[in-house]
This record gives structure tokens, sequence and C-alpha cells, in this order.
């Protein structure tokens, strides 16, 4: 998206600009689409599609602290379920809107995640992928703690009941949900596109290319690290309570380590430190297990396994780094970008 | 006192079963700097080995020894045909390629075998050994074992012109090469390792746990804490890491919190050292040059 025209010769010069155009172009019609989407279906598919709109908010706050700032977590699930509980418990208990606990379960997630990221400032690599699993391995049981139970509702969870659309407009809750998250999804994504594709972002680009390098130039690897696990945390929350409020429940047990990893597999997938990657991974983790249940009753996750596998081998950068080769080839580019570009 | 001594025993051997596999990640990272995620379900799957193999009538030790054959080619073919391809990909193409193998050997496993728990049989008597009161013989045995893995492991290091190439792979995979090391059959090797030494820990825990596909998941998270506490590529530090997790993990459990928050436990654990030591209490400080 942000490819850049500056410098690059006359030819690039113009092969940007009509790029640039054509991305207007299309995602426009993207955007046409995804609103016409849930008056096409059927309501299960809105709601389906519903979840991979909140997961690729997820997939984007995750891809800016592992892809774009190289901090392994293989413990988002546990933000997203911060988040979902912070949303259940503001309009169980205190009776809020739905709209209004999206804030509230941000900031909280993002205050997590930014004290989170202290300690996992010493760490790297391998060490902070098993301290942020450790994490997501402990959340179930800390959601069932006794002594919170009045709170969580332990066990069961709490049910939350699903909004009506509002100003009289005449459509289903499910259409009115998916429009909502799609709002939503809209803001985040400017909003991180915007945050990753000037000063910040090319900070936290330095430092997971060189720290010692990043550092010397005066960035302040330490606040942009902490800060950048706040963010993510921030997205991720977000994505948590739209997921409380559209399943219209929560419990421990809808937050296991799987969900974790799911996301990471989730950024694997798309494409790692790419923006549109975060819809293919999203895509992937919605519909494929349900594809690979068709395949086989028996074993799906051996199937999901394969899949993965596959997908691993033949697109080692990702669906988004797979289009925008395809894209090149296609248009007679010679030059293969960088990989880690947007 | 009794009730504290009985604590530390007991803690002691399930240390004894979470040491064994750290030991197998240790391996894994000694050789090739990766952690494996599938290294539960490896050794999950090789305890369903053993236990078909005991059913078939084949005699407890020789199916024990069986398995732990079988495990060690089967590790060797993993790495030559799914890591391989692999190897210089980035680390987080790596660790989807570890969950990939963790879904396949437990999906599998519950397609083979059925997800209904099963009894594993444990080679040691019934009766505690020696009259004591406080261990059973299964939970000494696992012990001993243990540390029977881990010396063996050691004299062939040590003392062997194999494990001696083994270890200059992992350290200078360059300058080995040169005097002639096949650095790629070493890693093979590695892996084959991890994947007996995994199996012995599968067997040792099925009694007590009982045998069923998800049977690894909350030991491997127990085992990755005792690697890290005790240093990620040291064996011998994995080994102390796993009991005193294990100890840790059942004086806390009994008299500071209960039980439902033990993996709480581990959580904290694993980042308060790491908070203290990044490298685990006794491994290696690696200085990089800039």
């Amino acid at each position: 998206m942000s490819e850049g025209v500056k410098g690059k010769g006359e030819r690039s010069c113009d092969a940007g600009l009509s790029a640039r155009v054509w991305k207007a172009i299309g995602l426009a019609a993207l955007l046409c689409a995804a609103v016409a989407l849930p008056f096409l279906v059927s309501s299960y598919r809105v709601f389906q599609f519903n979840m991979v709109l909140i997961y690729a908010i997820v997939l984007l706050g995750l891809n800016i602290l592992t892809g774009y700032n190289g901090q392994i977590s293989l413990g988002h699930g546990a933000f997203y379920a911060i988040g979902a509980y912070v949303a259940a418990i503001l309009m169980e208990h205190m009776g809020w809107p739905y709209w209004a606990t999206l804030p509230v379960a941000g900031l909280t997630c993002f205050v997590f995640g930014f004290l989170f990221g202290l300690p996992a400032l010493r760490l790297r690599g391998h060490y902070l992928a098993l301290a942020t699993f450790a994490l997501a391995v402990a959340m179930p049981q800390i959601l069932k703690y006794k002594h919170i139970e009045h709170w969580t509702g332990g066990v069961q969870g709490i049910v939350i009941i699903k909004p009506e659309a509002p100003f009289g407009l005449k459509i289903t809750p499910d259409q009115w949900l998916y429009l909502f998250t799609l709002a939503i999804v809209v803001v985040m994504f400017v909003a991180g596109w915007n945050l990753l594709r000037g000063r910040v972002g090319r900070a936290l680009v330095a430092i997971r290319d060189h720290p010692i390098a990043a550092e010397a130039m005066g960035v302040n690897s330490a606040l942009y690290k902490t800060l950048t696990f706040g963010v993510s945390a921030l997205f991720t929350g977000v994505a948590g309570a739209l997921g409380a409020i559209v399943i219209q429940f929560v419990a421990p047990d809808s937050f296991t380590a799987g969900l974790s990893i799911n996301f990471l597999i989730g950024i694997v997938i798309g494409g790692i430190a790419s923006i549109s990657g975060a819809f293919y991974g999203a895509l992937f983790i919605q519909f494929v297990p349900n594809f690979a249940d068709q395949i086989s009753k028996a074993a799906p996750w051996a199937i999901y396994g394969v899949f993965l596998l596959t997908f691993v081998y033949l697109m080692p950068t990702g669906v988004a780094g797979f289009v925008r080769l395809a894209w090149m080839r296609m248009r007679g580019i010679g030059r293969i970008s960088d990989p880690h570009r947007v | 006192m009794e009730a504290f001594l009985h604590q530390v025993l007991s803690g002691l051997a399930t240390g004894g079963i979470y040491a064994s596999l750290a030991l197998a990640l240790v391996m894994i990272y000694r050789s090739t700097s990766h952690i494996n995620f599938a290294q539960g379900e490896m050794a999950m799957f090789s305890t369903y080995l053993a236990w078909s193999l005991i059913n078939a009538g084949v005699p407890y030790w020789w199916a024990f020894l069986l398995t732990v054959a079988i495990s060690f080619v089967a590790g060797i073919v993993i790495e030559r045909v799914i890591i391989r391809p692999v190897e210089h990909a980035p680390v987080l193409s790596i660790i989807t390629v570890f969950i990939a193998l963790l879904v396949i050997f437990n999906s599998v496993a519950g397609w083979i075998f059925t997800y209904t728990i099963k009894t594993f049989p444990s080679p040691f008597p019934e009766q505690p050994l020696f009259g004591n009161r406080f261990i059973s013989s299964h939970e000494l045995g696992a012990i001993g074992i243990t540390l029977a893995v881990l010396v063996m492991l050691y004299l062939f290091f040590r003392f062997t012109p194999l494990g001696l190439a083994m270890r200059a792979a992992a350290q200078n995979p360059v300058s080995s090469r040169l005097v002639g090391v096949r650095v790629g059959w070493m890693l093979a090797l590695g892996w084959g390792l991890a994947a007996a030494v995994g199996s012995v820990a599968g067997m040792l825990v099925a009694p007590i746990v009982y045998l069923e596909p998800n049977m690894m998941s909350g030991v491997l998270l127990y085992a990755f804490a005792a690697a890290l506490v005790g240093g990620i590529d040291n064996p011998f530090g994995a080994v102390l890491g796993g009991f005193v997790v294990g100890i840790l993990e059942n004086l806390v459990g009994a008299y500071v919190i209960g039980t439902e928050l033990k993996l709480t436990v581990a959580l904290v654990l694993i980042i308060g050292v790491l908070l203290v030591k990044p490298t685990g209490l006794f491994g290696k400080v690696f200085v990089t040059r800039v």
C-alpha cells in the first residue's frame, strides 16, 4: 500500500501511480462487496464472515507486534479473552450499551499488554514465545478462579443479549452486527495503516531487523517495544469485545491456548508483516477447519495440519506475499520487492 | 512434617517426568536451536505404540526397548522429511510446522486409538519399595530411569566420537563440515535421540495421567518451564529444572494457592526466572558481536 513512488526512476514512478489508482479502485470495490455481503448470504454465513472480520482485527494487532516488531507472541488469546470479559462484565453487571464497551476493552488490554511487555523486553525469540504461551495456557484457569467468580461467572461464563439494529433499521441483528463490525474494522485498519506507514512503522521494523542499529539511530527501543505490546493488545482486546458481543457468550474454555496458536497460524498463513495478510489469515482460520471437517470426519485436525504444512511449503511468505508476487509477474515488473514491505 | 515430606517426594517424582521431556527439548534445541512444540505429542504417540505392543503380548521391557528404537528412527525420518525443507525458513514458519505436527499427531492418535482413556501398566511393583510410606515404587522408578537416561546421554556426548561430532555440528556447523562431520545427519540424529528420550518420558508418565491423546498438554508446559528454568541449552540444568518445577508445583499447590491455579504457578515461575536470568539458571550467555 505504501509502495514508495519517490526516487525510483520514471518508469516505476508511472507504475507506482497507476498501481495506486488500481489499489484504490480495488479497495473501494472490496468495501462495496463487504457491505453488500450480509444481504446476499444466509444468516449463519453472515455470522461466519462477522468472525472473519473480528479475527482480521486480531491478526492485524498480532502482526504489528510479531510481524513488524519481531516479538513472537503465542499468548494473544489471553488478551482476546480479557477484551471479551471486559465487554461481557460491563454489559451484564453495569448495564452498559454494547458499543460503549469497545474502548474500555481496548484500553484495559492496552494496559495489560503494556505491563506484560515490560518483562517481555528481556526476552527474545523462543523465550518470549514460551512466556506468552504460558500466559495463554494459564488464562482459562485464572478466569475460573473462585475469588473473581462473582464477576466472571466461573466455569459457566456470562451470557449476553444480542443487540438489535438501532434507528429502526429493517435488518436482522446479525446483519447489523456485521455492519457494525465492518465499520470498526475500517477504523482499526486505517489506524493501523497510518501507524505503520510512517516514522513509527519504520522504527518498529528497524528494531526488528537490527536492534542495536536502531538504538544507535536514536530509536528508544524499550519504549517502542512495550508500547507495541500495548497497541497490539489493544487491537486484540477490541476484537475480543466484538467477539463476545457477536457470539453472545463468554466462558473460560473458549479461550484456550489453541486460540492463541490459531492467531499465530493466521499471521503466518496470511503473510508476516503485511496488512492485507490479516484478511487472508482470518479466512484461513475461520473456514479451513470446517473444510477439513468435511474432508474427514475421523481426523479433521490431521487434515488441517496437512493444509498448514502445504501452505508453509508452497507460500513461504504467506498468501499476501504470494498474491503480491503473482500481481507483479502479471504486470511484468521484473523486480521482486522486499518481502517485508506491505 | 510427614505430609510435607510426602509432597516433596511426590513432587520429585513428577519432576522426574518433566525432566525427561525437558531433556528431549534440550536435545533438539542444542542441535538445531529450535524448540519443538510437537515433542509432547510425539511422546504420546510413542506411548500408544508401546501400549499396542504390550497388548499384542510383548513383555513390558521388550516393548519398552522396541518403542524407544522405533521412536528413534521415526524422529530421524521426521527431521529428514518434514523439517529439512524448512531448515532455513524464518522462525515463525518453523513454529507453524511444529504446530502442524502437533495437531497431526494428536488427531491421528485419536483416530487410530480413539479418545477413550486407557490404563498403561507400570513395570514396578504395586507395593512401595523398602516399606516406605512416602513414595510409590513407580515414582521411585521414574526418578531412577530419568537419572539413568541423563547419565547415558552424558557418557554418549562426552566419550564417544559420534557424540563429539554432534556437539561440534551444533556449535559450529561450517567448521564441522570442513573437518568431515556430516552436519545434516547430526541434526537428524539429534531429532532421533530427542524422540527416543521423549518416548521414555511418555511411558513413565502414562501410568500416572492415563493414556489419552491429550495427556501431554499439561506435562509439556511444565517441561518447557523446566527447560527454561534450567537453561535451554544445558541438559543438567533441564533435569534439575524439572525436579525444581515438580517440587514447587506440589508445594505451592498444597500450601499456598490450591490446585486450581497450578498452571498459573508455571507461568509465574517461567516469567520470574526469565526476568532475573533471561538464559535460565545454568544457560550459557551468548555474546554477539555488533
